[in-house]
């Protein structure tokens, strides 16, 4: 088990003077622009921002998805910047797990193979121990056989962040994991996510807009314009709404 | 609602035009077969028009036995020089000219082979001095008995030029050597009319060696005085003459001419049709299939547009006309590129049977009725069942996340049981011979219905055999994941496998019904032939190879020859029904050599004026030892025959046997073939090289040992094979294009799964590997069932010969491994486009996408 560090010491991944552009000339459109951040170990992480902020583009750079215009991306002691598809392959099945809204499970394969999967794609086998205290903290032993479409929403979900934790990557990309659940679903997920990051010292980076979601974070970093605007240490939903206020009012005279 | 429909066809252009490509082929066909039929056709009208030009009524005689296309080749009555007086002197004859010309005169070339032909006629003639027609090139007329002249083709063929020492074949007497002294072309520089050949000898030389009588023609033709019609001669000639003759025109002459050969290519029509409907059959599957997956992607666009107030009728229209306008571009497409295959098989053809001069490739009606019928009833009858079930969707829908539902496959299940059963009454009832004139139809049919019913059925049985076939491949996570898919959708796996099903059936099917009976005969040959050598020539003309029959009595005497025997055949009447009759030079070679056993009477010897029957001939005619029958062959008067013996019908025997003086009567009196019988202890090896050097100058036959000649005979099975399996290849083509599209519209369908997989790891390399295990799965599942339906179909149809020797089933297992394979190639390359775009889809676009 990963043990907590500090704050100041090795970042899980770190952003150096992001920049994301789109498109060429008159039509140019700055998504990121010069984003700096670190993204401590064992440290549950909330990027906020009103839609266009640039929050998901910035985990798709972090995450390796997506190219960065300039600066460089690090997960762990990996420059992920400048790595090809087979660089980036390997970066995503053995450094980073991922969380979407969307549930993204293979239908075809039960809650059980879906959640071994990525570690079959690699060749590995889980920690048997490990895959216990997932299943349990999840709690869907008695639902690993079922495929995707005899599962909650909810159940859904908590498969998905099973198969991010199960493989134990240095950080877990999660977005909007809550969207598209219900406040009792969401709420457990959002648990379970807190938890694994308490009890076992995952790193988890998570891109929402709401604020209950923000609030179980250790830490919320806003974004406005593709810039960080501000940072919340300890969050609680009614910090993280002022906070939104504030950064919301600009932009509304601006508009 | 158009406009609706217009956008969403463009926006989907390229699967569907993979799905058209197959009804693009299949119009092809059906155009394609159409077009050469009509250019061939009237470029035969051209060339008969063209040889018959210069005469206006022609006299022949009646053929003593008359016979079908099918049956073989006429040989007319003779007309004596006395008719050509008489005819000369009808009022309103301008000339009349005894004509001698007969198919089967061989040249043969300077390498010392016989100049062969693909079909046109090899004939013989009397020179009859120049015409319009005809022009000398070099040399001169014949005059002498040893002279000839040929035409300029035919001397290029053969490689010979004037003054050289030829030989020549014809059906009436062996080889014979004379000199070439004069090269004559036709009219316009042509060195040949339609790939015709003639090697023109004096009158009598003609006479002797063609007809084998004095002083008679085989027909005369007449040029009318100015001012007569050529009717009206044709009449006066007719009456004068009375019965025995016919008289017609030069224009009905061609057009008799030019209508048996047309009957000849309205066969190769049908059998270019038979494959266009095969194509279609399979693109059928392909277009439901595609129509099918789209109605389902996009369930959510026409649920919306049900909410917003479309009704299910419009959406069924939406479909449909999407469907026709598809059928539309691919019938034009069809039409085009049939115009230009039907253009390439002409030239190919005409090519082939030695310069026939194209008379412009048309374009018949048919071609483009047909074409455009074909093209859009296909498409539109493919789509309307993927429309039905698009109407059926719920405005609901459109709020719901609906993957692919599983439906039940109870209903499906059913019809395709109650289908397939009716296709094999069908087939049965066909096979069994209980369906009178219909049998080719209702056998089709039982075919039709058998593939629509397993099709139907395969969804069921894609389930466990996909699932067992895949986990060949689940030792690999890619291959795990592959499997599982191509379990995914078993309607889809299942119709994209039975595209494949058809072509392969096909081919099995045929292949197990030719390879049974060539093993079959084979095994007979082998068990009853009891001769050691056999002299036989392959068929290149209408008349079978011929050899000397001296040869068989040098043969005989050659030490260690126990027995040579030459078999002779014509196609002649007895008592009036037309019979392939057969004459021994040995009738001991019934019993010694084909192992015949006696029924009645003895069937050890025969006397001229006795017969032998078959005992099948003899019991359906009704005749015993002792009756007297009537027999004429293609030659010569009727004569009276006594049955005197009765063998048991074998495959080897014929129907009946006639005593060696009757060959002289016979189209081509010299020995077919020979059977040559070695004393005990005598090697082949030893009297082989002998028998050859006395066939020196009989340059169409050879021999060979018994295998060898089992092998001969059974070859021209082995050609036919080929080529139905290079035709029916097509449909496989076409299965793959089947392929590509199901596993590119999968891909389509699941890019957010490939983002995902991508996402959490899958390489490049093995999302390819996952998508190929797919292809290869469902295609080696097609090739699985292709062979299934396929043995069972050859062992129906081998089961129904039974009777007509067809006795052991022999299953071309070698084959069906090849293509168990070639299946498994097939669903590899079929995979590598939707592989690659697979392995390409940008991972966060994939994601992102909703």
């Amino acid at each position: 088990m990963t043990a907590t560090v500090g704050r100041h010491s090795q970042a899980a991944a770190r952003a150096n003077d992001v920049w994301k552009v789109y498109g060429t000339g008159e039509a140019q459109v700055a998504a990121l622009r010069g984003v700096s951040a670190e993204f401590e170990r064992g440290r549950f992480t909330a990027i906020m921002g009103p839609s266009g902020s640039g929050k998901s583009t910035l985990m798709h750079c972090l995450a390796g998805l997506d190219s960065v215009s300039k600066g460089t991306v690090q997960i762990g002691d990996t420059t992920v910047t400048g790595l090809g598809d087979s660089g980036l392959t390997k970066l995503r099945r053995d450094k980073v797990g991922f969380i979407f809204q969307q549930f993204n499970l293979l239908p075809t394969l039960t809650a059980q193979e879906n959640i071994l999967l990525p570690m079959s794609i690699a060749g590995r086998k889980p920690d048997p121990a490990w895959y216990d205290t997932v299943i349990d903290t999840v709690g869907l032993r008695d639902r690993l056989g079922h495929r995707p479409s005899q599962l909650s929403g909810g159940q859904q979900q908590r498969v998905a962040c099973a198969r991010a934790l199960v493989a134990r990557p240095e950080v877990i990309f999660a977005d909007e994991p809550t969207g598209n659940l219900d406040s009792r679903s969401g709420a457990e997920v959002l648990n379970f996510l807190r938890n694994s990051v308490r009890e076992h010292g995952q790193t988890i980076v998570m891109v929402t807009h709401d604020p209950t979601a923000a609030a179980y974070a250790d830490r919320v970093v806003f974004l406005a314009d593709g810039q960080i605007v501000s940072e919340l240490i300890e969050p609680t939903a009614d910090t993280v709404l002022d906070t939104m206020k504030k950064l919301d009012t600009p932009v509304e005279v601006a508009g | 609602m158009l406009r609706a429909t217009l956008k969403s066809l463009l926006a989907r252009k390229v699967r569907l035009l993979l799905s058209g490509l197959a009804v693009v082929l299949g119009v092809m066909f059906v155009s394609g077969a159409f077009v050469l039929t009509d250019t061939l056709g009237r470029s035969f009208d051209a060339v008969f028009a063209d040889a018959y030009e210069g005469i206006d009524v022609n006299v022949a005689g009646k053929p003593k036995v008359a016979l079908s296309e099918m049956q073989g080749e006429q040989v007319p009555t003779t007309v004596p020089a006395a008719t050509v007086q008489r005819i000369g002197a009808v009022a309103g004859v301008a000339e009349a000219t005894g004509v001698v010309a007969t198919d089967g005169a061989q040249l043969i070339g300077s390498n010392g082979k016989v100049v062969t032909s693909f079909g046109p006629p090899q004939l013989g003639s009397n020179w009859q001095g120049e015409s319009d027609l005809v022009k000398l090139r070099e040399g001169h007329e014949p005059r002498a008995d040893d002279e000839i002249v040929v035409n300029a083709a035919l001397a290029q063929a053969g490689k010979v030029k004037v003054g050289d020492r030829v030989g020549v074949l014809t059906p009436l007497s062996p080889k014979q050597t004379f000199t070439l002294v004069g090269i004559f072309g036709y009219s316009g520089d042509r060195d040949s009319i339609g790939g015709v050949n003639e090697v023109a000898f004096t009158t009598p030389v003609a006479q002797r060696l063609l007809l084998g009588e004095w002083d008679v023609f085989t027909n005369v033709t007449v040029r009318a005085a100015d001012g007569v019609s050529d009717s009206a001669l044709r009449d006066d000639v007719a009456r004068t003459l009375g019965d025995g003759f016919e008289v017609k025109t030069g224009a009905q002459l061609s057009a008799d001419a030019s209508a048996s050969l047309k009957e000849g290519l309205s066969f190769f029509n049908k059998i270019l049709l038979g494959f266009a409907a095969v194509a279609l059959l399979v693109g059928t599957f392909l277009i439901l299939n595609t129509f099918s997956i789209i109605v389902a992607q996009r369930t959510r666009e026409l649920a919306l547009m049900r909410a917003i107030g479309a009704s299910g009728r419009q959406i069924i229209g939406s479909v449909v006309l999407e469907a026709v306008a598809i059928g539309l571009i691919a019938s034009v497409l069809g039409l085009g590129a049939g115009i230009g295959i039907g253009a390439l098989l002409a030239y190919v053809f005409g090519n082939l049977a030695g310069g026939l001069t194209l008379a412009g490739i048309g374009v018949p009606a048919s071609a483009v009725i047909g074409s455009f019928a074909v093209g859009l009833v296909i498409t539109v009858v493919a789509a309307l069942l993927p429309a039905l079930r698009a109407s059926r969707i719920p405005p609901i829908a459109a709020m719901q996340d609906v993957a692919n539902p599983d439906r039940p496959l109870t209903r499906i299940t059913v019809t395709g049981g109650v289908i397939t059963g009716i296709g094999a009454v069908l087939l049965f009832l066909g096979l069994s011979g209980n369906a009178g004139d219909n049998t080719l139809a209702v056998i089709l049919g039982g075919v039709l219905f058998a593939f629509i019913g397993v099709a139907l059925l395969t969804p069921l049985i894609s389930r466990p055999v996909v699932s067992l076939l895949g986990a060949i491949f689940a030792w690999s996570v890619p291959g795990k994941l592959g499997r599982l898919n191509s379990g995914r959708n078993p309607r889809r796996t299942a119709i994209t496998a039975a595209a494949l099903m058809v072509g392969i059936a096909l081919v099995t099917g045929v292949t197990v019904i030719l390879d049974s009976a060539k093993g079959s005969i084979g095994a007979l040959a082998q068990d009853t032939i009891k001769a050691e050598l056999v002299i036989s020539g392959s068929t290149t003309g209408p008349r079978p190879a011929s050899f000397d029959p001296a040869v068989l009595t040098k043969v005989a005497a050659l030490p260690g020859v126990q027995m040579a025997d030459g078999e002779y055949g014509d196609m002649g009447m007895v008592d009036g029904k037309v019979t392939w009759l057969a004459a021994s030079s040995d009738v001991t070679a019934l019993q010694r050599i084909f192992g015949a056993k006696t029924t009645a009477g003895d069937i050890s010897r025969l006397g001229p004026d006795q017969m032998l029957f078959s005992s099948d001939a003899a019991r359906s005619r009704n005749i015993s030892v002792g009756s007297t029958v009537t027999v004429q062959a293609s030659r010569g008067e009727p004569r009276t025959y006594t049955v005197s013996g009765i063998y048991e019908s074998s495959e080897l025997t014929s129907p009946v046997q006639l005593p060696p003086q009757a060959v002289k009567d016979f189209a081509v009196p010299k020995p077919n073939q020979g059977f040559i019988q070695l004393a005990p202890g005598t090697r082949v090896a030893d009297v082989q090289p002998q028998v050859e050097a006395l066939l020196v100058d009989s340059p169409e036959v050879s021999v060979a040992d018994r295998d060898a000649f089992i092998e001969q005979q059974t070859g021209s099975l082995d050609s036919l094979l080929t080529m139905i399996q290079i035709l029916l290849a097509l449909a496989i083509v076409i299965a793959v294009l089947g392929i590509v599209n199901t596993l590119a519209l999968s891909v389509l369908e699941r890019t957010r799964e490939l983002g995902l997989l991508r996402a959490i790891g899958l390489r490049r390399a093995q999302t390819m590997r996952m998508i190929t295990v797919e292809a290869v799965v469902i295609s080696v599942f097609g090739a699985l069932l292709g062979i299934v339906v396929g043995v069972g179909l050859g062992a129906a149809v081998v089961r129904a010969l039974k009777d007509d020797g067809i006795t052991d089933l022999i299953l071309p297992w070698g084959q069906m491994g090849l293509f168990l394979l070639l299946a498994a190639i097939i669903g590899v390359v079929a995979a590598v486009l939707p592989a690659v775009r697979a392995a390409r889809i940008n991972v966060l676009g994939a994601i992102a996408h909703d």
